[in-house]
């Protein structure tokens, strides 16, 4: 099997990168001086420093490698993950939720659930968050040890523990700061290391209307064929796309998934705050450019006679997950394969720290704070912040080794999302626009959401229900069940906590204010001039989002 | 403390100037197995590019501090 050949070269370049991710963290140590500066980069971003890092926290290298595999599996379709199922939820975020979290001066989305409702939604949300975070980031573990000894033949133990221990050590040391720091590396390095491969692609299909003319009709479009599931590779249809994806899952992720929100949560403003998910949208709309493309020109590599070019095999099936490498390994000389490569461990790396960053911060405030010491000084939140840095790393490794011998695990990567934003995005918006929602209301909505989630996936999983009967059509492909699951745990969750609110005992107004829509005094907007304000980008934003799913509808 | 522009620029530099002068390196002593495309010398003009960013992301925060 191939395997990258590394030279001296490119061992420099991942050279480089260490001594400056661990550098990083040793330099923001002399910085971080508060429990503000560990947990919350001490509340002075910029809306581009916030927003970058907002992005990097979801492009992990799992995902650009699955991705890049589900296009060539699926065609353009793919594409409605960074747009319909990203962007509309980013905006809404930045406009119409980030008053309500920024405001309140909290420190995770569960802190937001003790204020609006009480203790005990709190603390069910952050024990699963924490479960959730640790579970992702063993996974993300393993299937970077994995990757790393496909492609480089490197030793799994070696992979893991050193990467595991980089990020301790500058997580430890600096917090969220220097998980933002070198997410933003991590940004650039996929763009200046992963973009060539786009590139070079092109050229050598010769230009993107060569890419759209030798792809089958259904993976070229968006949109045209989604009236009849089985006229598109996905295997969807609009309403799944638009309901699951576009809308519970996309929104359950992106505003109240703490991994991604705690970044906007760093800024210095609250406009810096609005805008951290608006600005981040732009890039988010870009990145198809590589995952997308060198999927479709894979494909079209792959059923060219003579090109030499054909994913993995394992155990006779194909390995999706080797499109990108592949295509690296076919274009980078040596020095740009040590970029390639650096930009994968880089990819898995940050995502790492943002999930241990995010973890150490809920388990600090609402289990440690809300549950064990109520009364805790700086000093302490700080020392139990790292603490908790140096367990959750060593917890995930022991998630990983649990991976390793259950490969099958990574099935559940995606349904883990499903168990826990989704239903949560029902009680935060419910939360946060309905006065009249009771804490009673919520924490059995929320409960019974999760459990309809996870009751549905053991049940497809276990053939106990027929797929097609979450679905509503004759065809249902592992997506399609994923998005329609997220649906039915949202409104179950939607519901429930409605009608148990109508019977419940509500919490004082005077208690809601600058937590609910109605209760909050509307932003200060004086002095800002209409193309400075976070509206003004987010209408630049739909506009590009509007005209990219027409141009490929 | 240091924007975190000025370490972008120093990273990318660094690597910048590798990458390139492996192209070079490469320009004149053709490595035996060649990639798809090894005509168009990727590694000097992406490398290029990656320094030239690198150079302005450098010189554009090397004299800023933030508080």
């Amino acid at each position: 099997m191939a395997t990258f050949n590394l030279n001296v070269v490119d061992w420099l370049i991942l050279a480089i990168y260490f001594v400056f991710i661990l550098g990083l963290g040793y330099y923001l140590k002399r910085f971080t001086k508060s429990q503000e500066d560990y947990f919350m980069a001490g509340r002075k971003n910029s809306a581009w420093v916030a927003g970058i890092a907002f992005l990097s926290a979801n492009l992990g290298a799992l995902e650009l490698l699955g991705m890049t595999g589900n296009t060539y599996k699926y065609g353009m379709y793919v594409a409605h993950f960074y747009w319909v199922g990203a962007i509309p939820a980013m905006l809404f975020l930045g406009l119409y939720m980030m008053p309500f979290y920024y405001s309140s001066r909290i420190h995770s989305v569960p802190g937001y659930l003790k204020l609006r409702f009480d203790e005990k939604t709190r603390v069910l949300n952050g024990i699963a968050f924490g479960m959730m975070t640790l579970l992702v980031s063993g996974i993300n573990l393993y299937a970077m040890a994995l990757v790393l000894r496909t492609f480089l033949g490197w030793d799994w133990n070696v992979s893991m523990w050193v990467s595991a221990a980089t990020v301790a050590f500058y997580v430890t040391l600096s917090g969220l700061m220097s998980a933002i720091f070198t997410e933003i590396i991590q940004f650039f390095l996929i763009w200046f290391g992963l973009f060539l491969v786009t590139i070079l692609g092109l050229v050598e299909i010769g230009g993107v209307d060569q890419v759209l003319r030798n792809i089958p009709a259904s993976f070229g479009t968006l949109w045209s064929t989604s009236a009849d599931a089985s006229q598109n590779g996905m295997a969807i249809t609009w309403a799944g796309i638009v309901l699951g994806l576009g809308f519970v899952l996309s929104f359950g992720y992106w505003t109240t998934d703490f991994l991604v929100v705690q970044r906007a949560f760093s800024a210095k403003n609250l406009r810096a705050a609005r805008l951290t998910p608006i600005i981040a949208s732009f890039p988010k709309m870009a990145v198809p450019v590589i995952v997308v493309l060198t999927g479709l020109i894979a494909l079209i590599l792959a059923k060219t006679p003579g090109s030499g070019f054909a994913l993995l095999q394992d155990g006779g099936q194909v390995n999706y997950d080797s499109t990108l490498p592949l295509l690296i390994m076919r274009y980078y000389p040596h020095g740009l394969v040590g970029l390639g490569v650096s930009a994968l461990l880089a990819g898995f790396m940050a995502g790492q720290a943002g999930n241990i960053s995010a973890f150490n911060t809920v388990w600090t405030y609402d289990v440690y704070r809300a549950i064990i010491n109520k009364n805790a000084s700086d000093a302490n939140l700080m020392w139990v912040g790292r603490i908790s840095t140096v367990v959750g790393v060593v917890l995930s490794v022991v998630t990983a080794y649990w991976a390793k011998g259950f490969p099958s695990i990574m099935d559940y990567m995606q349904a883990i999302f499903s168990w826990v934003n989704a239903p949560l995005f029902a009680t935060m918006l419910l939360g946060m626009f309905v006065v009249w929602i009771t804490p009673a209301g919520a924490f059995w909505g929320l409960l019974a959401g999760m459990g309809t989630s996870i009751a549905m996936f053991l049940g497809v999983k276990f053939h106990w229900i027929d797929p097609a009967t979450l679905t509503l059509s004759n065809t249902a492909s592992d997506m399609a069940v994923n998005f329609w699951r997220a649906w039915w745990a949202w409104l179950v969750c939607f519901s429930l906590t409605i009608f148990i609110s109508l019977f419940t005992k509500k919490k004082p107004k005077e208690e809601l204010v600058g937590l609910v829509k109605g209760l909050t005094e509307k932003t200060a907007r004086e002095g800002i001039p209409f193309v400075k304000r976070p509206e003004f980008y987010a209408i630049l934003s739909v506009i590009v989002l509007v005209i990219l799913n027409i141009y490929f509808w | 403390m240091k924007p975190i522009w000025y370490f972008v620029g120093l990273f990318l530099t660094a690597t910048g100037v590798i990458v390139f002068a492996s192209g070079i390196y490469d320009l004149y002593n053709p490595p035996v197995q060649k990639t798809v495309l090894a005509e168009l010398h990727p590694g000097v003009w992406w490398g290029a590019v990656i320094l030239l960013a690198g150079v302005l992301f450098y010189m554009t925060n090397k004299n800023k501090t933030i508080e």
